[in-house]
């Protein structure tokens, strides 16, 4: 165990080098895919020549084997969950169930057509309205639309749930207001909402400033946005509070669920007033990550905003199910069809996988594993908030920076080269040079054994041979890369003339 | 529980090694009253044996494009995906990591959105294209915004044979913003009026966007979309909602459209209920600083080596926070990994050649569905892969008579346009085969 994490494991040249373009690799006249013999006419040409074109300039031209090499190589240079630990902070990246993947690919799913009759997709819908009533019993909320396509789609439903809801009272009111430490999609929601976002300061624990918000909640103050436990790991202690404080004034909570992960089976964000809340399938319910999605982010909403969700609905009559799209309040639909629904078979496993004495263990785990890294990278790394963490611990490298010029990023590039993905840097952004690191809980003792020797190894290398961090990666495919140049000089497609 | 390492034995000794007691010690932050005295209320643990069972319980209580032959399109396409993408993506590098925040082990990631992008744009004619977005409707939203802030402008146009679910899609994100959709109407041969549109369009337009092929099937002229809207200074957007399309179809930017947005859920990923999909937007080189979402640009290692990262990101959220172009997070990085797999496959010839063929399979299915008592063409514009026929009953008294037999007959049209309650939208694909074609027609004359 010791040897594998501690030396950087060897790479390998060729895929290191054989990285060519799709385009660079094609070759005139070959070609990946074949249909059966001609068995329709040649149409009729009612199309016109002006708006008719033949062959796409630039396509590839690849047989199957080359695609799949192509791929293969290109594959194998990414890091990846199954590869082991990723911490990305918030992210939750968390081992997906190989038997989810297998469910979300049958034919009785994957190949039913969203315009199917109803009557034909019942099963479909089941699974759809047993995952909403599960979702309710998770987070203590009445309602669920599971249409959302992504946690920041969900976000933005439920502000905009919020916003038609006052409207119906006779004000939208117009601003909302965000924590310092909040995500970014947070105000940036806010805004495509037509509220103003405003920042509340956090206090010395890294919690809503509760004085703050006495004195700041009026009239025109349409909602808070809180995330519990918040980017610093830290459970809201105040959050009933909060919560009270907003309702006295006519202004309601939005929890953001990203980090729900922490509170599963331990407490629920409804018994704490929450209004509205968003969950993130791809983090809390172990849908894959995709390399950046798709992820799926429902809707949880409290009875006095069920009939504001989006349309269309999924309603159960006796034992049938079906879709009502008339719902005058409705803020109205977020997308096409009912949203991501690979994504909802696959939660769905999860959840009926571990029941309700699972998820507990799940989120007793996570919180356990997380406390456990930080137990372990103390006196390595700074910590800055010393309340108590919960699924995530945020550290900073404010002691190491000192003398030798390490950076976070360099503390972060470092780690590549032992075989680990890097937490998140830099975020939250009220705790300089952060490093935000999540385990999750479907890590082992030994992966979080090995990712602290690694760490602390790392410090030490930084204090007696500081360059050798500072220029790190240096085994990974590619080592650091011209991101400025990037972006001063776009090239955001490949050209024949490259 | 099997997805959890730990034994009993190894949390008593992580508990010590952390200086806690019990598991109540790291929760002492939560008040007493908000934590949960029992467990949550759902249904018992499975093992994978029982999950294994249920699911495919569940799975064949619905009707599919296997149990069925399918003629359903209407914003989602049930096209023939090769094998090989599916094994591909089921490589766990692909699908298990995450956002390529760190480029220096994400370069199969960053290099497939690199590809997609370069595809996208060689598809639809234009310069500049995003990683992906979530689905075709908030594409064009995002769209919309984008055009939006670079013109300045207010007015936004919409024909009304954009798929209705796009536009309601539009409607719901702009009214917070305080702006409004104004709807174009479409002639009887199903193409918009372009009189109407020249008459609509001023100063004050920001944008037009024009579906094609459209709602209804038609193909739709862009050309003169983007004819009209240019002199004025509107940006004309071209909506895609069948991607293979544009393997017959000049790309929009070729015709001289500023955007061209949509679903490319037909270039690798199943129809799967709704989701997951992907959209796409892709534009002329102006708009790269005002476009939404993920971008991908090619840049060098410090020894020198071609390598891509994550670019142009002072757009978004996670830097500009209420400033940000759009408040979107990710990309559909497995969605688009699948189409530009998919992509990768079909490659010049084979893209088309299945378009061809989704054409001629429709052209024959109009033919031989017209030929039934009763039934006759919809709209006379031309058409890809999708038509509509107008029925001499009602599309939902048909379509379940239709089903008894094993087909999936269409979508009816009325569910979108009430005045259309006897019109039937049939698409095909390269799954589409004759002996398929002239079973439907039989039963449709058999339950007419």
């Amino acid at each position: 165990m010791e040897s594998r994490t501690l030396t950087p494991p060897a790479r390998d040249r060729e895929i290191r080098e054989r990285r060519g373009l799709l385009f660079e690799e094609s070759r005139r006249g070959r070609r990946g895919i074949d249909l059966p013999p001609p068995e329709f006419p040649e149409p009729s040409r009612e199309i016109e020549d002006e708006i008719r074109r033949d062959l796409v300039d630039g396509m590839p031209e690849l047989s199957e084997v080359e695609v799949v090499r192509h791929f293969t190589r290109l594959s194998r240079l990414n890091f990846a969950i199954d590869l082991g630990l990723y911490p990305l902070g918030s992210c939750t990246m968390k081992h997906n169930p190989k038997v989810n993947e297998w469910a979300a690919r049958l034919a009785g799913f994957a190949r039913v057509h969203p315009y199917t009759p109803e009557r034909l997709a019942q099963g479909c819908l089941e699974l759809m309205h047993d995952l909403e009533r599960m979702l309710c019993a998770i987070t203590g909320m009445d309602a669920v639309s599971l249409q959302p396509s992504a946690g920041a789609q969900g976000e933005l439903t439920g502000i905009m749930i919020i916003r038609a809801y006052l409207a119906a009272q006779g004000s939208p009111r117009s601003v909302v207001l965000v924590p310092d430490s909040a995500h970014g999609t947070n105000p940036a929601t806010v805004r495509f909402c037509g509220y103003t976002a405003e920042q509340v300061p956090s206090d010395e624990k890294g919690c809503v400033d509760i004085a703050y918000l006495d004195r700041r909640v009026d009239g025109e103050v349409a909602a808070m946005m809180v995330t519990n436990p918040n980017t610093l790991g830290v459970f809201e202690e105040n959050i009933a509070r909060v919560a009270a404080l907003l309702h006295e004034r006519g202004a309601l909570l939005y929890m953001d669920g990203a980090n729900m992960n922490a509170m599963i089976g331990i407490t629920r964000p409804g018994d704490a007033g929450a209004d509205v809340m968003h969950l993130n399938l791809h983090k809390t319910f172990s849908t894959p990550h995709g390399g950046g999605g798709p992820g799926a982010g429902p809707v949880a909403v409290k009875k006095h905003l069920e009939p504001f969700l989006p349309v269309p609905r999924i309603v159960k009559e006796g034992e049938a199910f079906r879709l009502e799209s008339e719902r005058p309040r409705s803020v109205g639909r977020v997308r096409t069809f009912y949203g991501n629904f690979g994504m909802f078979v696959r939660a769905y496993a999860y959840i009926r996988a571990l029941g309700g004495k699972g998820l507990r263990e799940a989120g007793e785990t996570a919180i356990l594993n997380a406390n456990y890294l930080r137990k372990g990278l103390l006196g390595v790394l700074h910590l800055p908030y010393l309340g108590p963490s919960y699924h995530e611990v945020v550290l900073s490298d404010r002691e190491i920076q000192k003398g030798t010029g390490v950076r976070t990023l360099d503390l972060a590039k470092r780690l590549m080269d032992f075989g680990f993905h890097p937490p998140t840097v830099y975020f939250p952004l009220i705790v300089p040079g952060a490093l935000m690191i999540e385990p999750t809980e479907t890590e082992s003792r030994e992966e979080l054994d090995a990712f602290i020797a690694a760490m602390k190894a790392i410090v030490e290398e930084a204090r007696t041979d500081p360059d050798r961090v500072k220029t790190a990666p240096h085994t990974t495919p590619v080592r650091r890369l011209d991101e400025v140049a990037a972006a001063r000089q776009p090239r955001v497609r490949w050209k024949p003339d490259h | 529980m099997r997805y959890l390492p730990h034994g009993k034995e190894d949390r008593l000794a992580m508990l010590e090694a952390i200086g806690a007691s019990s598991f109540d010690d790291l929760v002492s932050t939560i008040p007493e009253g908000l934590k949960l005295t029992r467990e949550i209320e759902l249904p018992p643990a499975l093992s994978e044996i029982e999950l294994t069972e249920t699911l495919s319980l569940l799975a064949a209580k619905n009707a599919s494009s296997a149990s069925h032959r399918s003629f359903l399109g209407a914003g989602a396409y049930d096209h023939f995906v090769p094998h090989s993408v599916d094994h591909l993506l089921s490589r766990t590098e692909f699908y298990s990591s995450y956002t390529p925040y760190q480029p220096e082990i994400s370069q199969g990631t960053l290099q497939t959105i690199f590809e997609f992008q370069s595809m996208m744009c060689m598809l639809t004619g234009l310069e500049v294209s995003n990683a992906s977005l979530y689905e075709g409707a908030s594409a064009l939203v995002e769209a919309i915004l984008m055009c939006q802030r670079t013109t300045g402008r207010e007015r936004i146009l919409v024909a009304d044979t954009v798929h209705p679910e796009y536009l309601a899609t539009v409607r719901t994100y702009l009214a917070p913003l305080g702006l409004t959709v104004e709807t174009l109407p479409h002639r009887a041969d199903g193409r918009i009026d372009d009189t109407a549109l020249e008459r609509a369009v001023d100063e004050s337009t920001t944008a037009i966007a024009v579906q094609s092929p459209n709602a209804l099937g038609v193909v739709e002229r862009l050309d003169r979309v983007a004819g009209i809207a240019r002199p004025r200074g509107a940006s004309s957007i071209a909506v895609v909602a069948e991607p293979y399309s544009l393997g017959l179809l000049r790309g929009p930017g070729e015709m001289g459209l500023d955007v061209a947005v949509g679903e490319a859920q037909g270039f690798g990923n199943a129809v799967s209920f709704g989701g997951p999909y992907l959209g796409f937007l892709a534009a002329a080189a102006s708009y790269l600083r005002q476009m939404p979402g993920r971008i991908v640009g090619e840049t060098k290692d410090v020894e020198g080596r071609r390598g891509f990262v994550l670019t142009l990101a002072t757009r978004e959220q996670h830097i500009r926070r209420e400033k940000a172009t759009s408040n979107i997070c990710t990309n559909q990085g497995l969605c688009m990994t699948a189409a530009t797999i998919h992509l990768a496959l079909l490659g010049k010839e084979g893209l088309r050649d299945v378009a061809r063929w989704n054409h001629a399979a429709a052209a024959y299915a109009l033919a031989r569905l017209t030929q039934v008592t009763g039934v006759r063409r919809a709209f006379s514009g031309p058409f890809f892969n999708e038509f509509a026929i107008t029925l001499p009953r009602r599309a939902s008294e048909v379509l379940p008579a239709l089903a008894a037999r094993g087909f999936l007959g269409g979508f009816d049209l009325g569910r979108w346009y009430p005045e259309m309650e006897r019109s039937l939208l049939v698409a095909c694909t390269e799954r589409t085969r004759r002996v398929d074609v002239d079973a439907f027609a039989e039963a449709l004359q058999e339950v007419l």
